[in-house]
């Protein structure tokens, strides 16, 4: 077991720097230098020039990439050009708001996917199986940000009973547990779940299904054990399979929320990720990206070796 | 003939079991035959030909000039006489609008996803046929890129480019690209390793007509089967990325810049500022049943 989680932290290892390298090369993959954005068109080219020297854009890219990397690893990504505040600090706060939204989307994606994805897998073939197949397909086909946009209207321009935008009532960007913000979660929750509540339903439904046509399951019932405790025993197989499409799930949400983010204006890593693009400030575009995609390297880890550990059929 | 359609229609019935259906006939055969007797895959399919076909004829069937703004006429309703859809937020029909809006939205969806099957499914192939060290470099690659939610790099390498039409679809190839790589090389390697291949090997039959006829001939179908499920995928990003502001500029749109742009009116005018978002839904939908009907009927397991 420990060999198997030490082969899988040294893999993580070239995907990380691969993932260092994609991050750094965003920069150069666009049009104009970083610069660009923040300098008038007619300055002088000893400005530039020492800008360019300050930010350290006049050395061979190799040795800039190294640099940047040198700095990302002890948590320095520069310095955001727009609002000249430390990328971190820019980050730290939507982070934490991405998450909120992230791990709440995931939790009422995961509750309705494993209800309806285990119901359609027992009652597999049957009418509910088919109606339960036929919304999980309706999950994963709407387009989330849309769905939130008709939930906006539906609540809180028809029927006027949540709010449509922001995140606290009192427009602070620090998330507080009160009744009131509990109600600006609301709508955001239910359009980020509706994708890990179709993908979950289907994986949910696809292993019930599977695991109640083995033999063992015969065996269990014909030695006259209750249906509850033979399901516990389903259950029980099901669940590493299941729990690792779920922390994948978590990934894609924290990553996938800047358009949920964008419809609620959520101060979240999403509006930071559009503030950058649309104001060409690289080093946010970049920190940002960076942390959200070593969020997720770290996360596929975690869903790898927990898999392993809970399931004792996968080689290690 | 008939006793041939009742078991077609029968077993079309269970999805999960269609293997032996007229043998006879060939393989194409039954795959057809199956797919006859699945009036969802047909609808799906009728619907999304439909949409197809109003956005390349946009110019014929469109009642009115998509660019032409009507200060008066401003977010008429659904139902308006002579504008049956109503009109957005500078007096433009809709129903115009979302025909032309399909041109764009369509191009953009279908396009990444047959880049990256051409470019990742070679990929693919050449990995899983060569192996070994190619095999390796090639993957490892792949699997930087699967280290990134999709809708993050697409949104990060549109940024980055910069918007547009075409650096949207430079992004979508690039997020759909890695998958596709992985099936082509999953499905080619087990092909590779089969006794009819070895078999080929030991004839004077050359690499290139090894890797045409036995592997293409096999990978093929569960390769494109796996990327017509993309394509629902990538309508739903690419509108996205319009959404966003990532994709056509004004005053041409696509469903998701509409989408965007209608947002502004939902108090005024709930029902027009969502039309766009049904065309995205619906779109996406009927690709993704579509791909799941073919994959039934061509009895492919990925």
């Amino acid at each position: 077991m420990l060999f198997y989680i030490l082969r899988r932290l040294i893999y993580v290892i070239p995907i990380a720097f691969g993932v260092t390298v994609v991050c750094f090369s965003l920069v150069y993959i666009g049009p104009g230098d970083p610069l660009s954005s923040i300098l008038p068109e007619d300055a002088p080219q000893e400005v530039v020039d020492r800008m360019k020297a300050e930010y350290g854009l006049d050395k061979p890219l190799p040795l800039q990439y190294v640099v940047w990397l040198g700095k990302a690893l002890i948590g320095d990504f520069g310095t955001s050009i727009v609002t000249g505040r430390p990328v971190l600090v820019e980050l730290g706060p939507s982070l934490v708001n991405s998450l909120i939204l992230a791990v709440g989307g995931a939790m009422l994606g995961f509750l309705v996917g494993v209800v309806l994805g285990g119901l359609a897998g027992y009652y597999h073939g049957r009418p509910a199986d088919r109606m339960f197949t036929a919304l999980a397909i309706t999950g994963v086909s709407v387009p989330h940000y849309w769905l939130a946009i008709v939930l906006v209207i539906i609540f809180s321009v028809e029927l006027a009973i949540l709010p449509s935008l922001g995140m606290t009532a009192s427009g602070s960007t620090e998330f507080t547990f009160s009744a009131e913000n509990l109600r600006h979660l609301v709508l955001p929750v239910i359009a980020l779940s509706v994708i890990p509540a179709g993908i979950v339903t289907r994986t949910v439904r696809g292993a019930v299904a599977e695991l109640l046509n083995m033999d063992f399951v015969e065996a269990l019932r014909s030695k006259g054990l209750s249906e509850v405790k033979v399901l516990n025993h389903v259950a029980k197989n099901a669940a590493p399979q299941v729990l690792a499409v779920m922390g994948l799930q978590l990934g894609y949400l924290l990553g996938g929320s800047i358009l949920i983010e964008t419809v609620f204006a959520w101060p979240g890593t999403g509006l930071l990720l559009n503030n950058a693009i649309f104001s060409r400030d690289i080093p946010l575009l970049q920190g940002t990206i960076l942390a959200l995609a070593m969020i997720f390297v770290t996360l596929n880890l975690v869903v790898d070796i927990a898999q392993a550990t809970l399931d004792p059929r996968i080689k290690r | 003939m008939t006793s041939t359609a009742t078991t077609a229609a029968v077993v079309a019935e269970d999805a999960e079991a269609p293997a032996f259906v007229a043998v006879r006939r060939g393989y194409w055969g039954a795959v057809f035959s199956r797919l006859r007797h699945d009036p969802a895959t047909i609808a799906c399919a009728v619907v999304v030909m439909l949409i197809l076909f109003a956005a390349v004829f946009a110019p014929l069937i469109a009642p009115y000039d998509p660019y032409k703004t009507n200060m008066l006429k401003r977010l008429a309703p659904v139902g308006t006489p002579g504008y049956i859809l109503g009109t957005d937020e500078l007096g433009r029909d809709m129903l115009t609008r979302l025909i032309y809006g399909g041109r764009v939205s369509l191009f953009t969806a279908i396009a990444p996803v047959f880049m990256a099957l051409l470019i990742g499914g070679a990929l693919g192939v050449v990995a899983g046929f060569v192996g070994g060290r190619v095999n390796m470099i090639i993957m490892r690659v792949m699997d930087v890129f699967y280290a990134f939610p999709s809708i993050l790099l697409a949104i990060a390498i549109s940024g980055a480019l910069g918007g547009g039409v075409l650096n949207a679809v430079i992004s979508l190839t690039l997020i759909f690209m890695p998958p596709i790589c992985r099936v082509a090389e999953t499905v080619t390697t087990q092909v590779r390793n089969l006794d009819f291949v070895a078999a080929a090997r030991a004839t004077p039959a050359s690499t290139f007509r090894i890797l045409r006829v036995h592997v293409l001939g096999n990978v093929l179908g569960p390769v494109l089967i796996y990327a017509s499920s993309l394509v629902s995928v990538s309508i739903i990003i690419a509108s996205g990325l319009s959404f966003l502001g990532l994709g056509v500029s004004p005053p041409e749109a696509d469903w998701g810049l509409m989408l965007n742009t209608l947002r502004q009116s939902i108090y005024v005018a709930p029902l027009n500022a969502a039309l766009p978002g049904v065309m995205i839904f619906i779109t996406g939908m009927c690709f993704n049943l579509m791909s799941d009907g073919l994959r039934t009927a061509m009895d492919v397991k990925l």
